[in-house]
């Protein structure tokens, strides 16, 4: 009996081609549209994400507090520890982190933590052979920085390995260097409180974030403690994680334990987080109207034709159809439309999507990419499929409802 | 009212049935305590002026509306109390209904027309459109079958209502007006097969009807005025 009722369903379909058809495209273009568009969003959101933890890690760890109260607080719930940090204005720290080899350790017993990059930094006047501009120093120690970073990856110039080599080496924002018109292999002076330094130029770096390829300069840890004349304090720490999702948590718990005031990237990064997020929001809200459009459009089709097919409906009850059966005719037309739609706008998308991947665009500032960044995201058609489902189950629904409470003898009546 | 000869099987009875529509505030009865009885192979004639409740009468008899009182009995049990469910199976393989206006689904053939009591019925989509085939045979419609029914003439269409409606074996055929869309040579040959029916497949048919001459030459005629029968003859 239910092939019976998605008979008549196939072939009520197909006897409105053209109203249909037009149903279908709203449902293809809805699901293509929001496929689309949160692939990109997203897309661009995680290659941020990615962006900023290859360059910024997933944690920061710097100043020592002289006044924890207030700053932290814990709460239980569900038996669980979970850990609140709370910016106070006013609290006293001391200028980075206090002993570098204990917090090493106590790092050492987080299993969530997998590198830990020292970093000490500083500003400097950073001389080429023509031209002067003031850069951020990061001593780092470039074995336990690659751990924490993708500074391997974000070379452009010049070899990584030199640099590890030889500690009178220095890496150059890409930025800076093009200011300064520097090449790998120059000779550069930087210029401190403390003194000067002549360095040899072992590469260039672009993060993509302009704010740090136009400021920021790498040389060895000891040179700059050396340098900056700060040989045993004032460094900060750069962790990574397994699942940097969970950075907030365990900041909070390095915080509390350890006494220094520790940010996650969610934290740092806030503001764009919240770009991004907005920017996904309002465009999965503008393409789910499409959707809704589309679900008035099938209403629309539905409910015209439960007044032209009353008649039909009026002799299918007569010879033992259940109101039940009429119905389920016009949820099985409502399920047709709603599967090509589904078949067709999940295509589209994933042709549409990798269609957009490949259109050229060049971003500099807070993130480099030279083509549109698309996320590879099942949840997205997920979310599609859902929303149009519950859009056309509404639209077929109702008419559906309205056809099963046809009395056919006051149809026929009215018929005659 | 007995039955014209005593060997015929009775079919439906119906006692002292009550029907009114109302709409507002206003009540009108339409019927107004109808008794009859229809016999196997006989074909009975419902005649009267437009709104003295001949086709509400066919509804009620046909299952499709629930009289306010009154008593019907379909093969000798009372139905018009019984439950939806049953109506519905009743109305599947008990009774066949024919309309004036033939009532046909656009969107499918004439056999697939045909086959959809015996589909609802349970049978896969072969073995009805074989039984179906074997109907529109006697009807004298096997090579329209894989017509659409939109594009039959009105004469044809009205006999592809008529297979339909008798495609299940019903026990009672009930038609509303059966030739009033149709000229006259139609309305004669549609006329023709529901008496044959009634002899061959040993079927009741009840017709209401405006047209005299075609009601006259039925086994039985019922008059009806102001929702009572004023003449069973």
């Amino acid at each position: 009996m239910k092939t019976l009722n998605f008979e008549l369903a196939w072939r009520f379909v197909l006897g409105k081609k053209r109203a249909m058809t037009m149903s279908l495209l709203g449902i293809v273009l809805g699901i293509a549209f929001f496929v689309i568009t949160q692939a990109q969003t997203s897309g661009f959101e995680a290659f941020f994400i990615r962006t900023i933890l290859g360059t910024n890690g997933a944690i920061r760890i710097s100043d020592r507090f002289q006044d924890m109260h207030g700053t932290v607080r814990s709460s239980s719930k569900d038996g669980k520890t979970r850990f609140f940090f709370h910016s106070k204005e006013g609290a006293l720290y001391t200028e980075g982190i206090e002993n570098p080899k204990l917090l090493k350790d106590a790092l050492d017993q987080f299993t969530e933590i997998t590198g830990i990059s020292e970093i000490l930094e500083g500003n400097a006047i950073l001389n080429g052979i023509s031209r002067s501009q003031t850069v951020q120093i990061h001593g780092i120690v470039p074995s336990n920085h690659i751990m924490v970073s993708d500074l391997e990856k974000q070379i452009i110039r010049g070899e990584l390995s030199a640099f590890e080599l030889d500690p009178m080496t220095i890496l150059i924002g890409n930025r800076v260097a093009q200011r300064l018109m520097l090449q790998v292999g120059d000779r550069v002076n930087i210029q401190g409180r403390t003194g000067n330094l002549q360095l040899r130029i072992a590469g260039f770096f672009e993060t993509g974030v302009s704010q740090i390829d136009k400021n920021r300069v790498y040389i060895h840890l000891s040179t700059a403690k050396a340098f900056m004349g700060k040989r045993f304090s004032g460094s900060i720490f750069q962790l990574s994680m397994f699942d940097p999702s969970k950075a907030p948590e365990i900041a909070a718990q390095i915080q509390e334990t350890t006494g220094h005031r520790t940010v996650s990237w969610q934290e740092r990064e806030q503001v764009w987080l919240d770009v991004f997020k907005a920017l996904r929001v309002s465009s999965a809200i503008t393409v789910s109207s499409i959707l809704l459009l589309s679900g008035l459009g099938i209403f629309n089709v539905f409910a015209i034709m439960v007044i032209e097919k009353t008649r039909d409906i009026a002799i299918l009850r007569s010879i033992g159809f259940k109101p039940s059966d009429t119905s389920s005719i016009f949820l099985w037309q409502g399920v047709i439309i709603l599967f090509f739609g589904i078949i067709v706008g999940v295509s589209l998308g994933i042709l549409s999507t990798y269609g957009i991947s490949q259109i050229p665009l060049r971003i500099r500032g807070i993130f480099s990419t030279d083509s549109f960044v698309v996320n590879w995201d099942l949840t997205h058609y997920l979310w599609a499929i859902v929303i149009a489902t519950v859009f056309v189950s509404i639209a077929s629904w109702i008419p559906a409802r309205r056809a099963a409470r046809i009395e056919p003898a006051k149809i026929i009546r009215e018929t005659l | 009212m007995d039955s014209p000869t005593n060997e015929y099987k009775e079919l439906l009875r119906v006692e002292n049935l009550h029907h009114s529509f109302t709409e507002g505030s206003q009540k009108t009865e339409v019927l107004k305590g109808v008794s009859l009885q229809v016999y196997a192979s006989e074909t009975t004639a419902i005649v009267g002026p437009s709104g003295c409740g001949k086709s509400t009468l066919l509804y009620l008899l046909g299952l499709l509306d629930r009289p306010e009182s009154g008593k019907i009995f379909l093969n000798n049990s009372e139905v018009s109390s019984s439950t939806e469910q049953t109506r519905t199976a009743l109305r599947n393989t008990s009774i066949g209904f024919i309309f004036q206006f033939h009532f046909l689904i656009k969107e499918l053939t004439v056999i697939e027309n045909v086959a959809l009591p015996l589909r609802k019925f349970g049978a896969d989509a072969k073995e009805s459109e074989e039984k179906s085939f074997v109907v529109l045979e006697k009807l004298g419609l096997a090579e329209k079958a894989q017509r659409f029914a939109n594009k039959l003439s009105g004469g044809e269409q009205q006999r592809v209502a008529i297979a339909r409606a008798i495609v299940n074996s019903p026990s009672l055929i009930l038609a509303d007006e059966p030739t009033g869309n149709l000229d006259t040579e139609n309305s004669e040959n549609v006329f023709g097969v529901l008496q044959e029916l009634a002899e061959i497949e040993n079927l009741g048919v009840l017709i209401v009807t405006h047209n005299s001459e075609l009601a006259s030459k039925t086994n039985k005629l019922i008059r009806m005025k102001d929702g009572l029968i004023i003449k069973d003859e």
